[in-house]
């Protein structure tokens, strides 16, 4: 009851298994005026929902003038994004904390707790209108062209809506395409995160600690980053395995090359975590 | 797989399809205003004709093409008649052409009703939400005229719980529902459907927008009937909740006419293995994802995937395969060798991943991929795949300037080794007008080219040229061809091209293309057997709209948005064709009361119903 509670509370998602539980066989007609009583209640909400959406939704071409600067497209539609399509994250497994990234020379960038907590898309930038899908397949678009800016010289031209002209459900589908396994020495359970979610290491580490629901995060003066067990005051070093089969320390390499890389992770026991390479030497 | 998809998107009629009845609408002669056939409620005819009459209807019930049954409709009052006893399947290719009562006025036996809503570009955010295409007024006006109503398959319409329960409650003999790119229901709707439609035997979810909160999900498929069910296909792999797994492996095991199931991402490997198990006489699988769910150090059910699959002799058809992990994959070998149709198109694949599967799909015929192969895996495909029809590569990052493994190079690759090819979709971002040509040589019987360069203005990356020689050479070799998307750098010249040579073509996609006004009016001049054309961001203007005046009743619609477009200029066109719907459309709520002469949004279309009632606040009807 308590792992529901705060799953439902972190608006997360388990596999399939816990939330079976949720799912409700309505049969007999006590049932079926209480069907009905939520069929209006969802049905207003929805209406809610849409109004708000449109709202947002307003003004594309206001977008094509739009600088290329995700801090101010999110800090202005932060409060507008803040709980609405709630069921985009809950349905799958990505973090609360949007899909959005920044180019990759900011990875370390310090996000406010609420901000990745909330249950939002991020930058829900002020898109075209939602045809069949959701809104969170336009304000994914400039965040990535923001990174692929970073690598190349000339300035991209400024987004237009719905191109290229590829389906909101396929969008949807091929973000979340980075899931790797997330294992705690010691817990019998595994998760799965998508790193596309996240844009530094500290957001997913922030993410971590909510996962397992027993960290804090320490930050060491090396910029050495450990998450501890308060209980019984465990450290755990978050390393994780690349394509060449090696287990590295999570922080060493920029950001981009980790998610680019990396396999899958394991929160080790620092005790255990003695045999992986050293840390790069910072010149 | 999603043969029925792309075809219903083409509206071609070989004898295959002929299950789709044509438009309702005027017949499809040129420039001649006919109406839809004789006044209906005349005196009824003399006892001989009567018999004629009979007679007649005995020969009509045999043909199934709409084509055939609009023409045989006008030669007289006694066959229209007839025809209209004896239409089986009804298609209404723009739900806004004609109204729900006047369907259901002139054909009163329908079994099996097709029905399409927003246009096309509403799939790419283009049409904002609450734009229309209600299903509602149809669902009304159906469920108190057609007792034998067994189908109902709707494309981009809007379609709500309560329309889902008028279903179950009006049709007795319900058997098959099929959504397409639909949105406004949700699970609800779909426990109504189980539970009530008894006969039910196809359900079919393809791509749709649910609407389900995640603490309102409702256990749906546990609604199906507990004895043995006549489901044959069971397609749901766009509804993102979870579901009950135990009862949808409980459904599956009474469900011996189960031929296709596709479910969504939910399922894990070890959960498809027993789904398999329950049904080895499965034709098309979607897999979901296909990925373990345990972690480290459990035990790998890769040996009872093998054998599962093994004993599926009857796949030809397989899907899903979301989140993979490459490792699972060879356990599908035992099937490559008779898959008819895959589709990679959500597994984020290398091209060494792919080769040792796509080495053994000998009679592969349809198969949609990610451009993470690239050329190298298309390689691989062209080299292994000899009798392909239809290939789809799907960009794996579609923002305009993504790093597409895919070009020009791998294009040539499909061009020499898949010359059957009928129906090609490519995303890429650098093309030559080489490769086009190629393409357009190698492979004659094309019906559908789609090339979308995802850089907008792009040139032929080698000689720098316009890609205008690339589309000239597909019009003029590809007799054949009725579908054409156009992308990269172009000018009025591929138009003109186009026009000249594209006499078949019936839908045409144009992005970010042109020079002038004299590029549209090219198409419209010379395609004479076009029915959609859709016009993004490209530079015509009233001129070139009012040229197309002759032709706008032989076409189902014309959209136009971010042109050079002027209320003067539509207003003119909605003067001067009163049979046509001109709607403007602003994006949602703009509070501005006065009227902007440009013209953001144009989508016009013929209709015997009149302007709609059911228009919102940011669409006017001129």
């Amino acid at each position: 009851m308590f792992l529901k509670a705060y799953v439902s509370s972190c608006g997360w998602l388990m596999e399939v298994k816990e939330s079976d539980k949720n799912l409700r066989n309505k049969t007999n007609s006590s049932q079926r005026k209480q069907n009905k009583r939520k069929e209006i209640k969802r049905e207003k909400r929805r209406e809610e929902k849409r109004r708000k959406r449109q709202l947002r939704n307003r003004n594309p071409s206001r977008r094509r003038e739009r600088e290329m600067s995700v801090e101010t497209e999110r800090s202005s539609t932060e409060s507008e994004v803040s709980g609405l399509d709630y069921e985009e994250t809950a349905l799958t497994l990505r973090l609360p904390g949007g899909t959005s990234r920044v180019a990759g020379s900011e990875p370390d960038r310090k996000r406010g707790f609420s901000e990745t907590v909330e249950l939002g898309l991020g930058s829900g930038a002020p898109v075209g209108t939602r045809g069949v899908g959701s809104t969170d397949d336009q304000s994914d678009e400039s965040p990535e062209s923001q990174a692929s800016v970073a690598e190349k010289p000339p300035a991209p031209k400024a987004r237009v809506v719905g191109w290229p002209p590829v389906r909101s459900f396929r969008k949807n589908v091929m973000k979340s395409c980075k899931l790797v396994k997330v294992a705690v020495d010691g817990a019998p359970y595994l998760r799965k995160v998508d790193l596309e979610a996240y844009t530094g290491y500290h957001q997913l580490l922030t993410a971590l600690q909510e996962m397992f629901s027993c960290f804090t995060i320490r930050n060491y003066p090396d910029e050495e980053r450990k998450l501890v067990d308060p209980v019984n005051g465990t450290e755990y070093v978050p390393t994780y395995e690349d394509k060449e089969g090696d287990w590295m320390l999570v922080g060493d390499v920029p950001w981009k090359m980790f998610v680019e890389s990396c396999k899958r992770v394991r929160l080790m026991k620092s005790s255990e975590a003695v045999n992986l390479a050293p840390r790069a030497q910072h010149s | 797989m999603r043969e029925e998809i792309s075809d219903m998107s083409e509206d071609d009629e070989t004898g295959e399809r002929a299950r789709w009845a044509p438009d309702l609408s005027k017949n499809r002669s040129d420039d001649s205003d006919s109406g839809p056939g004789p006044p209906i409620g005349d005196s009824p005819p003399p006892f001989s004709d009567q018999v004629l009459e009979n007679v007649l209807e005995n020969v009509l019930e045999f043909l199934t093409s709409r084509r055939d049954r609009n023409a045989a409709s006008a030669v007289c009052r006694s066959w229209y008649r007839a025809e209209a006893q004896t239409r089986r399947e009804l298609f209404i290719g723009n739900c806004y052409a004609v109204a729900p009562h006047r369907a259901v006025e002139r054909f009163q036996s329908i079994k099996s009703v097709v029905l399409k809503g927003k246009p096309r570009f509403a799939d790419f955010n283009l049409v904002p939400f609450g734009w229309g295409a209600q299903f509602e007024p149809w669902v009304k006006s159906f469920g108190a005229a057609y007792q034998h109503l067994e189908r109902i398959c709707l494309k981009r319409m809007s379609v709500t719980d309560k329309d889902l329960t008028i279903i179950a409650e009006s049709f007795p003999l319900f058997k098959d529902l099929t959504l397409i790119c639909c949105e406004g229901f949700s699970t609800l709707g779909l426990a109504v459907i189980a539970e009530r439609c008894r006969h039910l035997r196809v359900l079919d979810l393809i791509e749709d927008y649910l609407e389900d909160e995640d603490d309102e999900v409702v256990d749906w498929i546990s609604r199906f009937p507990e004895t043995t069910t006549s489901v044959e296909s069971l397609v749901f792999d766009c509804v993102t909740c979870p579901f009950n797994f135990d009862a949808l492996e409980r459904l599956v095991a009474r469900s011996p006419s189960l031929q296709r199931l596709r479910v969504n991402h939910h399922v894990a490997l070890e959960q498809l293995r027993r789904l398999m198990a329950r049904a080895p006489q499965l034709t098309h699988l979607g897999t979901g994802t296909f990925r373990s769910e345990v972690g480290f150090g459990e035990v790998d059910p890769n040996l009872d995937l093998v054998s599962a699959f093994g004993a599926s002799r009857s796949l030809v058809c397989l899907s899903g395969f979301r989140e993979i992990e490459p490792e699972f994959l060879p356990a599908i070998y035992p099937v490559c060798a008779n898959l008819t149709s895959l589709n990679f198109s959500f597994a984020n694949l290398t091209a060494e991943e792919l080769n040792p599967v796509i080495r053994q799909c000998h009679n592969l015929q349809t198969f949609w991929v990610l451009d993470s192969v690239g050329d190298e895996g298309l390689r691989a495909v062209a080299e292994s795949c000899r009798d392909l029809r239809e290939l789809r590569v799907f960009p794996l990052d579609p923002t305009e300037d993504s790093d597409s493994s895919v070009s020009d190079i791998g294009l040539q690759f499909i061009s020499e080794g898949c010359r059957k090819l009928r129906s090609i979709l490519y995303f890429c971002q650098r093309m030559t007008n080489a490769a086009v040509v190629a393409m357009s040589k190698n492979c004659p019987d094309l019906v559908v080219f789609r090339l979308c360069i995802m850089g907008r203005h792009l040139p032929d990356r080698i000689t720098g040229e316009p890609m205008d020689a690339g589309f000239r050479a597909i019009v003029m070799n590809c007799k054949k061809l009725t579908r054409l998307s156009v992308s990269g750098l172009l000018t009025d010249k591929a138009f003109e091209y186009i026009g000249c040579y594209g006499k078949l073509i019936r839908t045409l996609s144009v992005a970010f293309a042109g020079d002038s006004d004299g590029g549209l009016r090219y198409v419209l001049e010379g395609c004479t057997r076009l029915q959609k054309l859709e016009i993004r961001d490209s530079p015509f203007g009233d001129a070139s709209l009012i040229s197309g005046l002759p032709f706008y009743y032989n076409m189902r619609f014309l959209w136009m948005s971010s042109c050079n477009l002027s209320m003067r200029g539509c207003k003119e066109v909605a003067r001067n064709k009163p049979n046509l719907v001109v709607e403007v459309i602003r994006d949602a709520v703009e509070e501005e009361e006065e009227e902007i002469e440009a013209v953001e949004k144009l989508y016009l279309y013929r209709s015997l119903a009149g302007a709609r009632t059911d228009v919102p606040a940011f669409v006017k009807i001129l």
